[in-house]
């Protein structure tokens, strides 16, 4: 007896009974995966488009019960989205230039076999990946060059990544030294070559690195609180969101201790609850990723490649 | 012949003088590289001292004071336990739910279905932890989904508030960071199952294999050397249980069981100002890294596989 499913033939009924059953199980899960991955984002949307007093009666799932944009209207003045959006985007945007040029330029001068000083300069470069000083001895060193409390606080001290100039300089190694070497020959200079050559060439790693130094950049929050927490004209969105959440998970321990919390979001008594705030901030720091993730992710498998042969 | 000119072999100083431009394009990068990476080193001797910041470096030699306070304290052992519990949970969690869905992914033939949900399983890898921590107290709320989800399967009458459920913290941790790295944590095995040669299975599906069968014969020996070099890795990150989840997570009540050796050295360091203690809790962490680093290293040596330093 044969059967035919998905196209092929199935010589024993058991055979076919056990594809059919994998079939389903693997439909199941990858359902099951879609659903659990998406589904705290639509949760946590209905509930900064629902009314917030109505959203602490429970049972929003699926759909808003009651409309309302109040909860972003609030939150964009309390927690001064406007400007924490601008200080992010700088961030990344600056981030990311600077990471990019900086690495790439260290990885094309230590790609050159040629170079007398390739060797402790790359080891030096390598063993900063397990080398740690630890959270203290940084912000001592950050509180002496006086950039706390100030922009650069958040370009300057992660301008190389020892990870992203692995990957960076596998790559480079991978154009052929000949056009290189045809271009010293002609008396072109080695930052020349780097500018003319290697960055056009670099495009795609140099695309997957961007996009994790930019994402980096955008997540990070911790650095915020170390060193601008007293300047709120410095905060990023990220750092408001935290905020926002200490806030309602404060709620769950004293009631007493959100009076005295003193944040601007209780300005706008009972029309707004930390819950739908929250709620809103995860919104409003989560749509700029899902905007660029479909356009990058052609890019980042591709490096993660790249990355892994070294691992 | 000028290019045996160029090959003839020069003084290292000689040489060094004709690479003017490489020296610049790198050195002032390698000053920074050792600015911000191994001058904080000189920090340690904090943990050696009753620092003071208005001092500085003139402050107070006091010896091990700090660190055998580390040791007889309570909450630093309660804190050493919480690590090493969520550090396992995570490691464990890690490979098995992304050995499993890289498995499955793999059977899926289907490219444009097998790409769809790769692309939405990658996706919370780029959030960062405080939306994510957003996205897990809404769920985990009193009346939020996961408690509706519960009741709804006959599991529970009543709902529960999870966060404050201090037991529960190290497997909400595992479980969030499941959901967050699983998708992303499957590209490397995906990348070593795409290299395995198809007339293996093809073999295998003439001598008469199930799936199951192949997935066992084949595919998981195939990806085995992956998986040795990832866990040997991954052991040399033991003391890191992640920071920055159990910082925004955590609340009074869940703290004895929340708190990890990071959140103890932010708390003694910022709240209370006592950056010497501190600094000797992170110089422990980092020294018990480099130890474990370099022990899975040889290890992974002996065992025949690549070396990773």
């Amino acid at each position: 007896m044969t059967m035919r499913f998905g196209g092929r033939l199935y010589l024993s009924k058991q055979s076919f009974i056990a594809e059919v059953a994998f079939s389903a199980f693997r439909a199941l899960v990858l359902l099951g995966i879609v659903i659990v991955t998406l589904y705290p984002f639509w949760n946590t949307l209905v509930i900064s488009f629902n009314q917030a007093i109505d959203t602490t009666r429970g049972g929003i799932y699926l759909w808003p019960r009651i409309w309302s944009f109040h909860n972003y209207k609030s939150i964009w003045v309390t927690a001064n989205i406007p400007n924490a959006l601008f200080i992010s985007v700088a961030r990344a945007v600056c981030s990311t230039i600077l990471n990019l040029f900086f690495t790439t330029m260290l990885a094309y001068a230590l790609s050159r076999r040629d170079f007398s000083l390739r060797r402790p300069f790359t080891l030096l470069v390598l063993l900063s990946m397990y080398v740690n000083a630890g959270l203290f001895p940084n912000y001592f060193l950050i509180r002496n060059l006086h950039l706390n409390g100030t922009f650069w606080v958040y370009i300057i001290p992660g301008m190389i990544s020892a990870f992203n100039f692995i990957v960076i300089r596998t790559f480079i190694k991978t154009i052929p030294e000949s056009l290189f070497e045809s271009a010293r020959l002609d008396g072109t200079g080695d930052f020349r070559i780097f500018w003319s050559f290697v960055i056009p060439l670099s495009k795609p790693v140099l695309a997957t690195v961007a996009l994790f130094v930019s994402v980096g950049a955008w997540n990070a929050w911790f650095d915020t609180l170390l060193y601008c927490s007293a300047k709120p004209e410095l905060f990023t969105l990220q750092y408001q969101l935290m905020a926002l959440l200490q806030q309602s998970m404060n709620q769950s321990r004293s009631a007493a201790d959100i009076n005295s919390a003193g944040m601007a979001a209780n300005i706008i008594q009972s029309t707004v609850t930390p819950m739908s705030i929250r709620a809103a901030g995860t919104i409003i720091a989560t749509v700029p990723i899902l905007i660029v993730y479909p356009f990058l992710q052609k890019y980042f498998v591709v490096g993660m490649n790249v990355g892994s042969i070294k691992e | 012949m000028s290019t045996l000119e160029i090959n003839k072999p020069l003084g290292f100083w000689k040489k060094l003088s004709t690479q003017k431009q490489l020296i610049w394009m790198s050195l002032p990068i390698i000053l920074y590289v050792i600015l911000f990476t191994y001058v904080p080193l000189t920090g340690w001797t904090m943990a050696f001292q009753d620092f003071k910041p208005s001092k500085g470096f003139a402050s107070p030699w006091v010896g091990w004071k700090w660190f055998k306070f580390l040791f007889s304290d309570d909450q630093f052992v309660m804190v050493m336990r919480n690590t090493l519990a969520m550090s396992f949970i995570n490691l464990i969690f890690n490979f098995t739910f992304a050995i499993g869905l890289a498995l499955l992914l793999n059977e899926v033939k289907a490219k444009r279905l097998k790409s769809l949900a790769q692309t939405i399983s990658y996706l919370p890898h780029f959030l960062s932890w405080v939306v994510v921590a957003g996205l897990v107290s809404t769920i985990l709320a009193s009346d939020g989904v996961f408690n509706i989800v519960l009741k709804w399967l006959g599991l529970m009458k009543e709902p529960t508030i999870w966060l404050g459920k201090p037991k529960a913290f190290w497997w909400i941790v595992g479980f969030t960071n499941v959901w967050k790295e699983v998708g992303w944590n499957t590209i490397i095995y995906l990348a070593a199952m795409s290299a395995i040669d198809p007339a293996l299975y093809e073999a295998a599906e003439i001598d008469g294999c199930g799936r199951l069968a192949k997935i066992r014969h084949i595919t998981l020996p195939s990806i085995k050397p992956t998986i040795i070099v990832l866990l040997i890795m991954n052991l040399g990150w033991i003391m890191e249980s992640g920071f920055e989840i159990q910082y925004l997570l955590r609340n009074g009540m869940n703290a004895d069981y929340s708190q990890s050796i990071d959140i103890y050295v932010v708390n003694y360091g910022l709240r209370q100002g006592n950056y010497s203690l501190a600094t000797a809790g992170g110089m422990f962490k980092s020294l018990v890294n480099i130890v474990l680093l370099l022990a899975a290293n040889w290890f992974s040596g002996k065992l025949g596989e690549e070396k990773l330093v």
